[in-house]
């Protein structure tokens, strides 16, 4: 079989069917129904109403922790947090000196 | 009086989207014409075609009137279906044992006398629309554009958004691509 004139043959038969264009009944209506869903909206004002949204939720975040902390103070503990943290960090400098 | 195109398209750009209708009812048959060369059952081509005008509706801003809105238009609708061939790359693994009797009979037709196997059948038509199945999507679209359409690789390029040497390395495979799968047709008919 002659496979290059085959294939020029069936190019040669694709090339004789044009496509149909017909199209089907009201689509326009079809695609113009659906266009409000896509609306384009401002780009600027969707950056500024998630702005806001994140500051109201950092707001909400901030009253939550302010109220937690009045309602539950915290009870006096025999050392304090910050020096603890010190002599932690500071604990291989310590060392080092003993040994000295 | 018939708006023209530019003042359609200004009015859309201008919130009124109404006037987005016109386009679609004048364009439409275009786009469902490309769409069938690549899709075969009529519910993708809907499929394709409504992803058409709904992308030129969003994208709209980016048409600068510089060249036609068909060309613009065209050139969204060639991209969409290379993405639904992307997409929908199912039957390309099939073999040909299971050709109908009319498409046997013409490669039959074809083997025996090859110039008494004729262009415009039915048969050879569906033979065809079985070989562009079974290609890559990248193959299928240069096929379709350069072969059967008849456009220059100038062109191709422009619709597809390739360069220029990539629309030529494709060819040249999607050709080579062809010829592999015609050759396992005949394998898979006559041995």
């Amino acid at each position: 079989m002659n496979e290059i004139e085959l294939q020029k043959k069936l190019i040669g038969a694709a090339r004789a069917s044009a496509p149909d264009d017909r199209v089907p009944y009201a689509f326009e209506k079809r695609i113009m129904a659906l266009i409000p869903a896509i609306t384009p909206t401002d780009s600027a004002a969707l950056w500024v109403r998630g702005l806001w949204q994140a500051a109201v939720s950092c707001a909400a975040i901030a009253l939550l922790c302010g109220a937690w902390s009045f309602f539950n103070p915290a009870t006096n503990t025999s050392e304090d947090l910050s020096q603890n943290f010190e002599s932690t960090l500071l604990a291989s400098v310590d060392q080092g000196d003993q040994a000295q | 009086m018939e708006r023209s195109e530019a003042e359609l398209i200004a009015a859309v750009l201008q919130g009124d989207a109404a006037s987005f209708e016109p386009l679609v009812q004048r364009y439409s048959p275009r786009v469902f014409a490309t769409a069938r060369r690549y899709a075969r059952r009529e519910s993708e081509v809907e499929d394709i075609a409504q992803e058409v005008w709904l992308k030129a509706f969003e994208k709209l801003k980016s048409f600068r009137g510089e060249a036609p809105f068909e060309h613009w238009l065209m050139r969204l609708t060639v991209r969409t279906c290379y993405d639904f061939l992307r997409g929908h790359q199912r039957n390309r693994e099939s073999s040909f044992t299971d050709l109908s009797e009319s498409e046997s009979d013409w490669l039959q037709a074809f083997v025996t006398a090859p110039e008494s196997a004729s262009e415009t059948a039915d048969a050879a038509k569906m033979l065809v629309g079985r070989v562009l199945e079974k290609l890559s999507p990248e193959a299928r679209l240069v096929i379709t554009l350069l072969e059967i359409e008849d456009r220059s690789v100038k062109e191709i390029a422009e619709l597809t958004g390739w360069s220029v040497p990539l629309v030529k390395v494709r060819a040249f495979r999607a050709r080579g691509e062809m010829r592999k799968i015609i050759s396992k047709m005949a394998k898979d008919k006559y041995l």
